[in-house]
């Protein structure tokens, strides 16, 4: 269920990468964490990720959940960025045809989905490639 | 811990069940497994569903059921692991019976699918994933499993056609189990001219959407002795989880659950991959049968299809693997098919799973997934001589 509050609190990583960083191990996580499950501490810090990546595994989705239909087909990929973090994510702007694992792609700001028809509207960074 | 013993079975056959709410298929079920069981006092009930709640406006899934069924007043509740809800109901009913807290207890399990649309049951299923940064993006199920479908034929050079096998292997399996959705021989061809639903991911790879409900009496071993000649104890039994995010685990061709669990449940019982005869693993799509059977130590790395291909897993085979025709023929009712899966191989061992019998197994294995491998419970049933 769509509500105000629960798409908010979220804005940071929707709109800006907001991951976290491990303190300890250094290690970076989407979407962030409390605690490190490599290291076990729990002194991370927000971090914006980079917006910049490498595209590794794609999906066209024929079937999609319901809400999703007007997009239909889209894909759905697993992005690493820049740093090695791993995003799963849309990939837009783009001829299916050309897409391959190694695809170098950028994050661009998209509208998601909507909450019918009275409901919010709700955006996020999704990634087409890099021209 | 007291030792722990399944004495009782109930199906239902799995499919389209227009004249059957929850309370209706869940009673077909529980009643058979306890007049199986010769009618014991039933102390608690333990339910094993996914979306009666997203799909059916029903929580407190436990009290309907136990009331329906006529055992109101005993202890009754749903557990939940998205698909892999049965697997958890049966550690649930295992811990209650091992500590002593309860002597029988109805391990069942129950899903309605089949009136929804197509997309609703997309979007319930897709729950199984994070609901913030996956669901959120119109990430189906499917899809997640695409992803990890392309990256293990990338890893180990395997061919869609290669893929297609499983599927077509499934189907020849449920010609033979009575209570299985699809009695119909499929090609290699059929699967790879299927609509495709993600890339590369098609209708033939996948489990079918079910109804159904299944059910299990569980009782502490020494009790079971007494009652019954084909006895079958649950010997090793462990549930691991991995990272919720598919994207954040460094290798989508195995799930660490699986490995975990399975790691855990055979030291419990003192067994090895080599000792299973029959084993009935999570397939809710193609590659899953495949990644199932390396993570179980059936095969090495890379080397499942190659060994399905020579035989190694048909029913007679070391081990059989999914007699019944797993979750892609027998079907997946989701929350109710780890109890299915319990309740199938506990047939086997006690050389009453009439056609789909394989010849005198000893030892048996359940692997019940939940979400994209996030939580995966492995069983070890042996039979008691």
């Amino acid at each position: 269920m769509a509500s105000v509050p629960r798409y908010w609190r979220n804005i940071p990583s929707y709109y800006r990468l907001v991951g976290s960083k491990c303190r300890g191990c250094g290690r970076t996580w989407f979407p962030p964490r409390r605690c490190c499950p490599i290291c076990y501490s729990r002194d991370l810090e927000l971090i914006e990720l980079p917006t910049e990546g490498v595209l590794e595994e794609f999906t066209i989705i024929r079937t999609p959940p319901s809400g999703f239909d007007y997009y239909t087909p889209y894909v759905v990929g697993i992005v690493k960025l820049r740093d090695g973090t791993r995003v799963l994510t849309q990939v837009v702007d783009c001829d299916v045809t050309e897409l391959k694992p190694g695809t170098e792609v950028v994050a661009t700001f998209r509208r998601v989905r909507e909450d019918g028809d009275f409901g919010i509207v709700m955006y996020a960074l999704k990634f087409r490639p890099k021209r | 811990m007291r030792k722990v013993a399944i004495v009782g079975i109930g199906l239902t056959k799995v499919g389209r069940h227009f004249d059957k709410g929850l309370r209706e298929l869940f009673y077909e079920a529980a009643v058979r497994a306890i007049e199986d069981a010769g009618c014991p006092e039933i102390e608690a009930i333990i339910v094993g569903n996914m979306c009666s709640s997203s799909l059916c406006d029903q929580d407190s899934l436990g009290a309907l059921l136990a009331d329906y069924c006529g055992l109101c007043g005993r202890a009754a509740f749903k557990v939940e692991a998205a698909c892999g809800s049965g697997g958890v109901a049966l550690l649930t009913g295992y811990m209650a019976v091992a500590s002593g807290l309860y002597d029988y207890v109805l391990v069942g399990g129950v899903e309605k699918l089949t009136e929804a649309t197509t997309r609703e049951v997309t979007y319930a299923l897709a729950k199984a994933a994070d609901a913030d940064y996956e669901l959120f993006y119109g990430t189906s199920f499917t899809a997640l499993n695409a992803l990890i479908m392309r990256y293990y034929m990338r890893k180990y050079n395997v061919t869609r056609e290669d893929m297609a096998l499983w599927p077509v292997k499934m189907h020849e399996n449920a010609m033979k189990c009575p209570h299985a959705q699809f009695h119909k021989r499929i090609t290699v061809d059929d699967v790879l001219k299927s609509p495709l639903i993600a890339d590369p991911i098609r209708v033939l790879d996948c489990a079918p959407i079910s109804d159904g409900a299944a059910a299990v009496v569980l009782c502490p071993l020494e009790e079971a002795r007494r009652v019954s000649d084909a006895v079958v104890e649950v010997a090793g039994i462990a549930c691991s989880t991995d990272y919720m995010y598919l994207a954040q685990r460094p290798d989508i061709a195995s799930f660490t659950a699986t490995v975990k669990a399975a790691e855990r449940a055979y030291r419990m019982a003192k067994v090895e991959p080599r000792d299973v005869d029959v084993a009935e693993v999570h397939d809710a799509f193609s590659v899953l049968g495949f990644i199932d059977i390396e993570d179980l130590g059936f095969s090495r790395r890379g080397e499942a299809v190659k060994l399905l291909k020579e035989g190694v897993f048909d029913p007679g085979g070391k081990p059989s693997v999914n007699p019944s025709g797993g979750l892609k023929a027998r079907g997946h009712p989701v929350g109710a098919t780890g109890v299915y899966q319990v309740a199938e191989v506990a047939l086997q061992l006690m050389e009453k799973a009439g056609s789909m019998q394989v010849p005198s197994p000893e030892i048996g294995l359940v692997q019940s997934i939940g979400g994209v491998g996030t939580t995966v419970t492995v069983a070890i049933l042996r039979r008691v001589k």
